[in-house]
Order: structure tokens, then C-alpha cells, then sequence
């Protein structure tokens, strides 16, 4: 059993034709609802939502505070390298681009630790581009172990990996996974992943189950939101969600809702996910999983990020470069992933979120 | 005579006990611990951070009330005694709550595992207070291993459902010589003071105090509850029946004649 199966009873779902039969009272009646299933959650989603977004923000606010409370977890993430073997049609890491191409050294690594470390947060997320080749397992995990020694938590957004691969990581240090389908439309998901590993859509899908497999306290996924007709995409985001959810007790699963950002690539978002679309998929999430944490990063400009907290959101990046090296070596400018948009430090988001009533929390494990 | 709470050698006079979690600002903690009495606060050690003095949760607990760690975090019961020994060598002291949940939907105890590492902690010279689903036969278990008391949920945490498990609570202050605290799901005072009146020993709720308008004066709502409910029970409740007595009972005759 995969989550595959799942989408393939649904890949063919007419989400359009569906979506015209939902009414505004469909639309209460799946308010109004304590445990909601998944025709629900594709009621919230639906066009005849739009009109009952406040509605949905009321009760999203209510189950956040409720599971979560008035706190906000704030994490960084620290780009390793950016070396890259997959040609991603959106990405400024694509093999194909021309860009400077950099990897830490332990030592660089330990340097970016420390710098990370004095802002305050215990939380950081390490990535890397997509190169097996440049950056091994074992590089990943003697990263992890030279983070380990300053921070509480390190997550990982890495290429997928094998059972064994994750648990050596876990051994390592890791506790969380970060990995985004980035589009689950099969279709579209072969049209942009030109050629790479990445080019296997299984594979890929099956990464945070593989990481549940290989006991990952916390594995985070989510769908680039642009790349394809956001509905269907945010649906198959909570329905992924809450497959691991319910197969993997002891997994904590967060989703992430990135939108696509302007980078190297040049590349054009196929679907337009407007600010109002956005809320309405993190507040659908939330109320179709009520316990599930909701990480919203720094692609979203600072006001709107200050708006979202209240409607669900749990995590948030703070003091962000997506630059390898970003902090340390910030006289050799390297590639950025994407343009962020919100570019606070962390002070100033702790600051924002004291004045909105809100508790940053650095440390929420160890 | 005075009414105490005693676990691991120490007298509780206030049987509320809270948590730190949730607090729009660790600011209130100390507040509310100074109005409400509060004299045994939980805190999740995943939340302690001895590095950084602004933002270590344990700096917001007065000196004087008994620091409960709590495994929040762990899995399986190798992992909570690697919290618990974490939490000794922070200075947390030797109190622990142990809590293994390796249910991330409902957040429901996993019993078997606590009771392994209820039995492993206690002989490392823990005040072990477990937290589990109200069950009797894990209840004399714990006792067996030599747990301090036993923590049954009212409900899930957070839920603030109230005391769902009642009559599966009732069994165990029946039954149990450990003092039964009611941990989870309490969501008002008069759930607290529900909880007290059937004889728990002592009541802890977080998500109602810490997300409340005012947690201050929430704390003290709950306090004052649980001083209600316990006074009640000591008292001696009156036996509830389903009809209503006479006051002119119809056998009064018999009483007469013989008299």
C-alpha cells in the first residue's frame, strides 16, 4: 500500500464538474461538522467556499489555539549546497543553470552553526540540492552532527531517500523530514521534472512514508503551489497528509504551502494562487486536520505572513538566506533557491509575533 | 486538621496542578502561579533551553513550587527515561510525568510503554507520576512497580471535554492506594471540581487556563474549584437518589407506636 494507490483512485476525479454541484449549504453543513472527511475537505476547498472564508477563519482559529495554543514555532533553514543533478524547469538549482555552484565544508558548516545559533533560534532546517553525488548520505549526516552539538532540533530537506538512508540520519541527529511533492499531478509532474533522478514521481511520493517507516519523529511535505490548478493540489496534499497521518501514529505530519517564487529559472507559475486561495487552503487543512502543523515560509511577504498566523499557522522560518553559505560567506555571493520575500530577522519576527499576542518559541524539543 | 497532598516526601496544600505551554507570553506564568497558589506546574523539558536565559521556561517558575518535567516528545519508553535523565541533570529535580504518546491524532497514552518506563524510573529514585487512559489493571501495575500516583486522562488533551472516562476514573480511586490525579481534558472548573468531589486527589489542566481571555483569573477559577470539590468530598456528599424522599414518610407510624 502507497499513498499512490490513493491518487490514482482519485487522479481522474472531475474536481471542476464536482466543485459546481457544492453549495453554500454544503458549505455549512461541513462547518458545522466536528470531525470532517474528505468530501468535506473538498467542500471547503470548492469556489462556493470562497463566500464563507471568515466563517472557516473563525473555526480554524478556534481548533489552532485550542491544539497548539498562542505560540508559533520558528525555525531557519541553512542552505549545505546547491550542487544539483535534476533539470526542475522552476528552480534556480537546476542542473541546467549556469550558476555559481558552492558546498560547506564541515568547517564552513560549523561556522554557519554558530552564526545561526547566536540569533537565538534551536530549531534549523539543512537542505541541499539534489546531488547525490556531491553531497552523500554521509556528508548530510556529519552536517547533521556538527548542528547537533547548537541546535535542538535538525530537519532535513534533502533528495529522497531509502528506509536505511533516513534511519541513518535519525542516528545521526534528525528528527524531522521535509519533502514536497511539489506538483502530485503525474502529468504535469513529467512535463517539469525534465531529467534527474527527480524524474521518478514514485520514488519521490513515497519518501515521507519511507521516513515514517524509519521512525522520523516529524515529516513535513506539501505541493509547489503554482505548479499546477492549486485545488486539486491542496487536496491531495491533506489527502497524503492524512494517509500518513492515520498509518503512522507516531509521526507527527505538518504541511507546508509554498508558493512558487520568482528565481533563476525564469520560470512562469501555470496556475494562479491568489492570496485569497492561499488562506483558503490553510484553513481547509486546518479544519480537515485539526492536529496537523502548518509551516509557512518566508516566500510570502511580511504582512500576509503577519495575517496567516492566526488562521492555523504553527511554524514559521525566520532570518532566512536560501543562499549556501548565506551567512558566513556573504562576500561570495552564491545562487539563491528563490527570492524571499519576507526578509525580517529573527528579532523582528519575534517582535511581531509578541505584539500580535503570539509566543515565538525556539526550543520545542530536545 | 489540615488536608495535604502527600507525594515523594512533599505536602501539596493546592491540589490544582498546571502547565506552561500554550502562554501567548511566559510572562503570565509566574503571575498566575502567585494568585492561584499554584504549587506543582508542569513543563515540557523539550522546552527548556538552558542556553538562552530569556527564553528558558524554567526561569518563570517561582522557586518555591515543585517543578513536574514532563517525556513530552517521547515515543517508547526508552525514550522517556532519556528525557528523564535529561530533566535530572537540567535541575529539574526528581519529579517526573511520564508521558508516551505515540499517537499523534489523538494523543493518547501508550500504557504498556509508560508502565515499562514507570518501573525503569522509579528505580532510578524518580517520583514517577504517570500519565495513561484510565485502566485498572496498568493502575495496579503501576502501583506494583512503585509508581507515586497515577495521572488518567479525563478526556484527550486540549480537548476541554470534561470528564468523559468518569466512571472508568471512579473505578480506579477505588481501587488504587496511589493518589489519582485527573490529568487531561478538563476544561472548566467545574469539571475540576466534578473530578474532586469523586475523590481524585488532585486535578491538572493547561489548555483551559493557558488559553483563557484572562489564564490569571483562570487559574484561580480552577483553584478554587478544586479547593470546593475536595472540601465537598471530605464532607461527605450526600447519597443522590432518583426519586425525592417524603418528609412524611409513610412507615413514620411504626416509630410512633413504639415510641
Amino acid at each position: 500500500m502507497s499513498f499512490y494507490e490513493t491518487y490514482k483512485e482519485f487522479c481522474k476525479f472531475e474536481f471542476d464538474e464536482y466543485f459546481k454541484k457544492i453549495t453554500s449549504a454544503d458549505v455549512l453543513r461541513a462547518l458545522a461538522k466536528e470531525k470532517l472527511d474528505y468530501m468535506d475537505f473538498l467542500v471547503l476547498l470548492s469556489p462556493a467556499a470562497k463566500a464563507h472564508l471568515e466563517d472557516m477563519a473563525q473555526k480554524a482559529h478556534k481548533i489552532t489555539l485550542q491544539h497548539f495554543g498562542r505560540t508559533v514555532l520558528l525555525y531557519t533553514p541553512v542552505y549545505l549546497s546547491n550542487y544539483c543533478s535534476n533539470y526542475c524547469v522552476y528552480c534556480s538549482f537546476s542542473a541546467k543553470n549556469k550558476i555559481q555552484r558552492r558546498q560547506l565544508s564541515f568547517e564552513q558548516a560549523e561556522e554557519e552553526a554558530k552564526e545561526v545559533f547566536k540569533t537565538g533560534l534551536r530549531h534549523v532546517l539543512l537542505l541541499t540540492g539534489e546531488s547525490r553525488a556531491h553531497t552523500p548520505v554521509e556528508y548530510i549526516a556529519e552536517c547533521v552532527r556538527i548542528f547537533k552539538k547548537y541546535f535542538s532540533s535538525v530537519a532535513v530537506e534533502i533528495y529522497p531517500l531509502d528506509v536505511d538512508e533516513y534511519k541513518t540520519l535519525i542516528d545521526a541527529g534528525v528528527d524531522s523530514l521535509t519533502i514536497y511533492q511539489e506538483v502530485y499531478n503525474e502529468e504535469i509532474y513529467d512535463k517539469l521534472h525534465i531529467s534527474g533522478p527527480k524524474k521518478d514521481y514514485r520514488y519521490r511520493m513515497d519518501a515521507p512514508e519511507r521516513a515514517c517507516k524509519a521512525k522520523m519523529f516529524s515529516v513535513n511535505i506539501g505541493a509547489l503551489l503554482g505548479l499546477w490548478e492549486w485545488r486539486s493540489e491542496a487536496f491531495f496534499t491533506g489527502m497524503h497528509a492524512s494517509y500518513l497521518q492515520d498509518k503512522y501514529l507516531d509521526t507527527a505530519i505538518s504541511v507546508s504551502v509554498p508558493r512558487v517564487r520568482p528565481n533563476l529559472s525564469g520560470f512562469k507559475p501555470l496556475c494562479n494562487v491568489t492570496d485569497s486561495d492561499l488562506v483558503q487552503i490553510i484553513l481547509a487543512l486546518r479544519l480537515f486536520m485539526p492536529r496537523v502543523g502548518i509551516t509557512l515560509s518566508t516566500r510570502e511577504r511580511a504582512s500576509l505572513r503577519d495575517n496567516l498566523i492566526k488562521l492555523g499557522v504553527t511554524r514559521m522560518s525566520a532570518g532566512v538566506s536560501t543562499e549556501v553559505g548565506g551567512r558566513t560567506l556573504a562576500e561570495e555571493k552564491s545562487a539563491a533557491q528563490f527570492e524571499i520575500s519576507d526578509k525580517r530577522s529573527v528579532a523582528e519576527i519575534t517582535q511581531m509575533l509578541k505584539a500580535s499576542g503570539y509566543q515565538p518559541v525556539f526550543k520545542d524539543w530536545c | 486538621m489540615e488536608d495535604f497532598l502527600e507525594i515523594g516526601g512533599k505536602k501539596i496544600k493546592n491540589r490544582f496542578f498546571t502547565g506552561t505551554g500554550k502562554y501567548a507570553t511566559n510572562e503570565v506564568i509566574p503571575r498566575l502561579a502567585k494568585e492561584a497558589g499554584i504549587e506543582v506546574i508542569t513543563v515540557a523539558l523539550r522546552r527548556v533551553d538552558l542556553t538562552s536565559p530569556e527564553e528558558n521556561i524554567l526561569n518563570y517558575i517561582p522557586k518555591k513550587c515543585i517543578i513536574l518535567p514532563n517525556t513530552s516528545g517521547a515515543r517508547t519508553a526508552d525514550e522517556a527515561v532519556r528525557i528523564a535523565r535529561l530533566t535530572r541533570a537540567c535541575g529539574c529535580g526528581n519529579w517526573i510525568k511520564i508521558e508516551v504518546i505515540s499517537d499523534n491524532k489523538y494523543l493518547l497514552p501508550d500504557n504498556y510503554e509508560t508502565l515499562k518506563a514507570s518501573e525503569r524510573l522509579v528505580k532510578e529514585g524518580f517520583v514517577v507520576l504517570p500519565y495513561v487512559s484510565p485502566d485498572l489493571m496498568v493502575a495496579k501495575a503501576l502501583e506494583e512497580v512503585g509508581a507515586h500516583a497515577v495521572m488518567p486522562l479525563g478526556a484527550p488533551i486540549g480537548t476541554n471535554r470534561g470528564l468523559k472516562t468518569k466512571e472508568l476514573i471512579r473505578i480506579l480511586i477505588d481501587e488504587i492506594k496511589l493518589p489519582i490525579i485527573v490529568d487531561a481534558g478538563i476544561g472548566c472548573p467545574s469539571h475540576a471540581a466534578e473530578a474532586m468531589e469523586m475523590g481524585a486527589a488532585a486535578v491538572l489542566a493547561n489548555t483551559a487556563v493557558a488559553t483563557a481571555r484572562d489564564p490569571v483569573m483562570m487559574a484561580k477559577a480552577f483553584s478554587m474549584a478544586v479547593e470546593a470539590g475536595r472540601m465537598a468530598y471530605l464532607a461527605g456528599l450526600g447519597p443522590v437518589k432518583l426519586t425525592a424522599e417524603a418528609s412524611s414518610p409513610l412507615t413514620g407510624f411504626l416509630n410512633e407506636e413504639s415510641g
